[in-house]
């Protein structure tokens, strides 16, 4: 067991060791101190309310991660996140603000709108693969601009709020459908947040979209198809797996997530509560290389949301003294690049392992001497996306 | 028959333009070549056969220099070559002609020929002199085709001319061509036989890589046997064998004694083939093929590989669209997908483990339900049921002896033999009624073959309906109760293994001999 963390554990390790001698480098050639920019970043996590903070800005992450794991799971590539949670988010927002319903189903409702307008939309890259066999990589990619296109014209068109001249947003959401904050929940533990910051609501869906994931994927006799499906899509067939369908299904459940990754900003941020020009817009993008850090586990894109966020906020104390703050930009870019090497690196050395492992193991427990060493290579190589 | 100039042609006195000894070579897991020899004289049509996976495409790729043997010498006009790449095999005068065509369908024949290696000085393109090379090579060597017509409208003979002619116009004195009449009809084998007679004529030299003996023995002026591969015959003279010769040797002709038991076939028929046909005329892959097994028998399919044996358990597999019916214990599988059929009780033996049949980072659990992850004991309702999965697995792994340190570890730790078991004894736990087995002990060792074979056997005796896709011979004899064979994509024999020898196997297999010729033989 314990070996077993260890070994989990090295290669993000080792990637955010390359991560900081690389920024440390661009530091440095810069003109910076290294350790002057390192210390202060460090400095981030040293309060409580920072560090909720950091949370509040990774559940969007992480859901987009989740989002983006599930197509990487069987070797699809959504890239279209982007668009589908934008087009949620925007739908969400007009249909929410539209009703008035009790809370616990006014919630319910924005969440199944955006679920399901997400879903619709990631189904059209699903459609256009499965009949017309065009690549999903470069339909989600097209998807992406029509998706933006289409909601900033939706919203200057027909989901405008009329009350606000200046810029086009959509109305904000009643409270009936807000998540409130979990300050309270923090309070009976003990955690007493200061004035004026709050850990946003959209945290126990997270969590529960994480659960789901694992066990959908690992528990469930779809999520086993699902997998087989990535791994050999051959034996995946001649195991009754129709592969048109699982692509499409997995197309639409990847889109579904994806339309829940705007909902925090929406639901549970008190500074948007609505869709317009300053809601974020590239949280897909982040999924993807969460996605590929996290080795689409669930509590690897976890933990992969909560570096990234943590990253992002460090880098803003660099401004105040002085230090270029794209440096944070560096530091992802460089970590991400080093994690997806050193997990390759890693992956080939413990197939290795556990293959002469298995082999001598066999040879001992079996007296007559077992057929010569099993053929190594081959194994991992039809592994998806990131997974190791 | 060759003729008595073609005799002359191989006689002794001519140089060897082609000199190979001992050539093996190894790739991952498999001796493609172990021991090849090939000597081929000046000014001959020189065939090599063997069956399919025998070793031809790789000796022709060490040949021609798309790879470099491990061992062995290669000597061209009596000089030792080192080929690094076919730049240096056509540098020494061989030349490629490939089986699957490499023409730009919307360019002329010219353009096709000199396209990679266009006269003029790099900056103008001389078509006229290309064009003026191009007719005097066609000419000169009876190869006819217009210069200036679009491939893409020439027909299959045409087109292989102009992959002659590009290899000539290459300056290749010595061609390979690999397996040239498996796309032609007859006339056009003739057409293609004089053309490369006029070649040899003019002192240049053909090897020709063949499964067909009658063509092999009518136009080749010597022949190299390879089997396993290993050349296990050098004929010099074609007139001195018969095609049922070149079969014994292709096949081995070492018999297997046929296990003696008593018959357990019974009357009740469990799978039942009509008119099944994959592809569309006028060449379907499966061409209007029917059968019947019944409970307690082993039905065998013979046949070279490609003639339509992958078509047909794909088809009752439900894996590729087909017209014609097949019957599960009466019951019409048309409406039902894979998944349906596997659970109305039709185990499945892949063709290949590795891509069909295991999820190599699987763990054996994993891979126990594959293909059968909807039912119990590895699943309950729409969840996984991983104890009785891992339990199930254990019990495979004990009785068919599958060598392992636990059902934990991924597929690929295991070696091919145990991986076999694996997949045999899944599917015989699930209690199917009818077993489609492909190559269930390929590239298996000695000891995992005899356990495959007894589980096929015990299951036969209880009741089992097996339809057994094999190219091992001895395999196919020895445990089928009837013997199908397959040329072409039609069943061309029904045999009784009992009285056949793999030789006349291997001569049905090959259609040298035919249901019609050999009358009697068959029932």
């Amino acid at each position: 067991m314990f070996k077993r963390i260890a070994n989990a554990l090295t290669a993000p390790l080792l990637a955010a060791a390359v991560a900081i001698a690389v920024s440390s480098f661009a530091l440095w050639v810069s003109g910076n101190s290294p350790f002057t920019a390192f210390s202060e970043m460090w400095q981030t996590i040293d309060s409580t309310e920072s560090v909720v903070v950091i949370i509040n800005a990774a559940v969007p992450f992480y859901v987009a991660g989740v989002a983006v794991a599930i197509g990487f799971q069987m070797n699809l590539f959504n890239i279209g996140a982007n668009g589908q949670y934008q087009l949620a988010a925007l739908f969400a927002a007009a249909a929410g603000a539209a009703v008035s319903l009790p809370a616990p189903v006014h919630v319910a409702f924005v969440l199944l709108v955006a679920i399901v307008v997400g879903g619709l939309w990631a189904a059209i890259a699903g459609v256009l693969k499965v009949t017309r066999n065009v690549n999903e990589v470069i339909s989600t990619i097209m998807l992406n601009y029509i998706a933006i296109g289409l909601s900033a014209f939706l919203v200057a068109e027909y989901f405008r709020n009329e009350a606000v001249n200046l810029v086009a947003e959509t109305k904000p959401l009643p409270p009936s459908a807000q998540l409130p904050a979990l300050n309270r929940l923090l309070e009976v533990v003990g955690i007493d947040l200061g004035e004026g910051v709050i850990l946003q609501g959209f945290l126990p869906f997270a969590i529960a979209i994480g659960i789901g994931y694992y066990l959908l994927l690992y528990r469930s006799r779809f999520g086993y198809d699902l997998r087989l499906s990535g791994l050999n899509p051959a034996a995946a067939q001649s195991a009754g797996v129709r592969p048109r369908a699982m692509v499409l299904k997995t197309i639409i459940l990847s889109g579904c997530i994806a339309g829940l990754v705007g909902m925090s900003d929406l639901m549970a941020d008190p500074q948007y509560h609505k869709y317009g020009d300053q809601f974020p817009k590239t949280l897909g993008f982040t999924g993807l290389a969460l996605a590929l850090l996290g080795r689409n586990h669930p509590g690897g894109i976890a933990a992969a949301a909560l570096v990234w966020a943590t990253i992002e906020r460090a880098t803003q104390r660099l401004s105040i003294i002085g230090i270029p703050q794209e440096i944070g930009t560096i530091l992802q870019g460089s970590f991400l690049l080093a994690a997806v090497i050193v997990y390759e690196v890693i992956r080939r050395r413990n197939n290795e392992r556990t293959a002469q492992e298995a082999s001598a193991r066999a040879a001992q427990s079996a007296p007559p001497p077992g057929p010569p060493g099993p053929p190594g290579g081959p194994a991992g190589d039809a592994r998806p996306i990131g997974a190791v | 028959m060759p003729s008595a100039a073609a005799q002359d042609q191989a006689s002794p006195d001519r140089p060897l333009v082609i000199e190979l000894r001992d050539i093996v070579k190894r790739f991952p897991g498999v001796v493609a070549n172990d021991g090849v020899n090939l000597s081929v004289r000046q000014g001959t049509i020189h065939a090599i056969v063997g069956e399919n996976g025998a070793g031809k495409s790789t000796l022709m790729k060490t040949l021609y220099g798309a790879h470099r043997p491990d061992e062995g010498t290669v000597r061209v006009n009596g000089d030792v070559q080192h080929f690094r790449s076919p730049r240096d095999a056509i540098a020494q005068g061989i030349g490629m002609v490939f089986q699957h065509f490499m023409l730009a369908d919307n360019f002329t024949v010219w353009e096709n020929v000199v396209l990679g290696d266009e006269p003029g000085n790099g900056v103008k393109l001389d078509i006229k002199a290309a064009r003026d090379r191009i007719r005097q090579i066609a000419e000169q060597n009876g190869l006819d085709v217009d210069p200036d017509a679009y491939v893409g409208e020439l027909g299959v003979g045409e087109k292989q001319r102009v992959e002659i002619l590009k290899v000539l116009y290459r300056g290749a004195k010595i061609l390979i061509l690999d397996e040239p009449t498996a796309v032609l009809v007859p006339h056009e084998v003739d057409e293609l036989f004089s053309s490369l007679r006029a070649l040899t004529d003019e002192g240049a030299t053909a090897v020709f890589i063949s499964h067909k003996l009658d063509e092999v023995l009518k136009f080749a002026d010597a022949i190299t046997v390879i089997r396993a591969g290993r050349t296990v015959g050098e004929v010099p003279d074609p007139s001195t064998v018969t095609a049922r010769d070149l079969a014994e040797m292709m096949v081995g002709s070492e018999l297997p004694t046929p296990e003696t038991r008593e018959s357990t076939v019974t009357t009740e028929v469990a799978l039942s083939v009509r008119e099944l046909t994959v592809g569309t005329a006028p060449r379907p892959a499966l061409d209007g093929v029917s059968f019947d097994v019944h409970r307690g028998e082993i039905l065998g399919v013979a046949g070279v590989e490609g003639n339509g044996q992958t078509e047909l358990i794909e088809a009752i597999m439900g894996l590729h669209q087909a017209t014609g019916s097949v019957y599960l214990l009466g019951r019409d599988l048309a409406p039902l997908g894979t998944r349906e059929r596997r659970e109305a009780g039709i185990g499945y033996i892949p063709e290949d483990r590795q891509k069909d049949g295991l999820v190599l980072p699987f763990s054996l659990w994993e891979n126990a339900m594959l293909g059968h992850q909807t039912r119990r004991p590895y699943s309950k309702g729409a969840w996984i049921d991983r104890a009785g999965a891992e339990e199930r697995t254990r019990r495979i792994v004990e009785e068919f002896d599958v060598r392992t340190p636990g059902v934990e570890v991924p597929a690929f730790t295991l070696s091919g033999g145990n991986q076999q078991k694996l997949v045999v004894g899944r599917e015989m736990t699930s209690e199917p009624s009818v077993l489609v087995a492909a190559h269930p002990t390929r590239g298996v060792d000695v000891g995992a073959q005899a356990i495959i074979w007894d589980i096929l056997r015990d299951a036969r005796a209880k009741g089992l309906a097996t339809l057994l896709i094999s190219a091992d011979l001895e395999e196919l004899i020895g445990l089928s109760d009837r013997l199908l064979v397959m040329l072409r994509g039609r069943v061309v024999a029904e045999l009784s293994p009992s009285a056949v020898t793999p030789a006349e196997l291997g001569s049905y297999m090959t259609g040298v001999t035919s249901m019609a010729a050999a009358g009697g033989e068959a029932h």
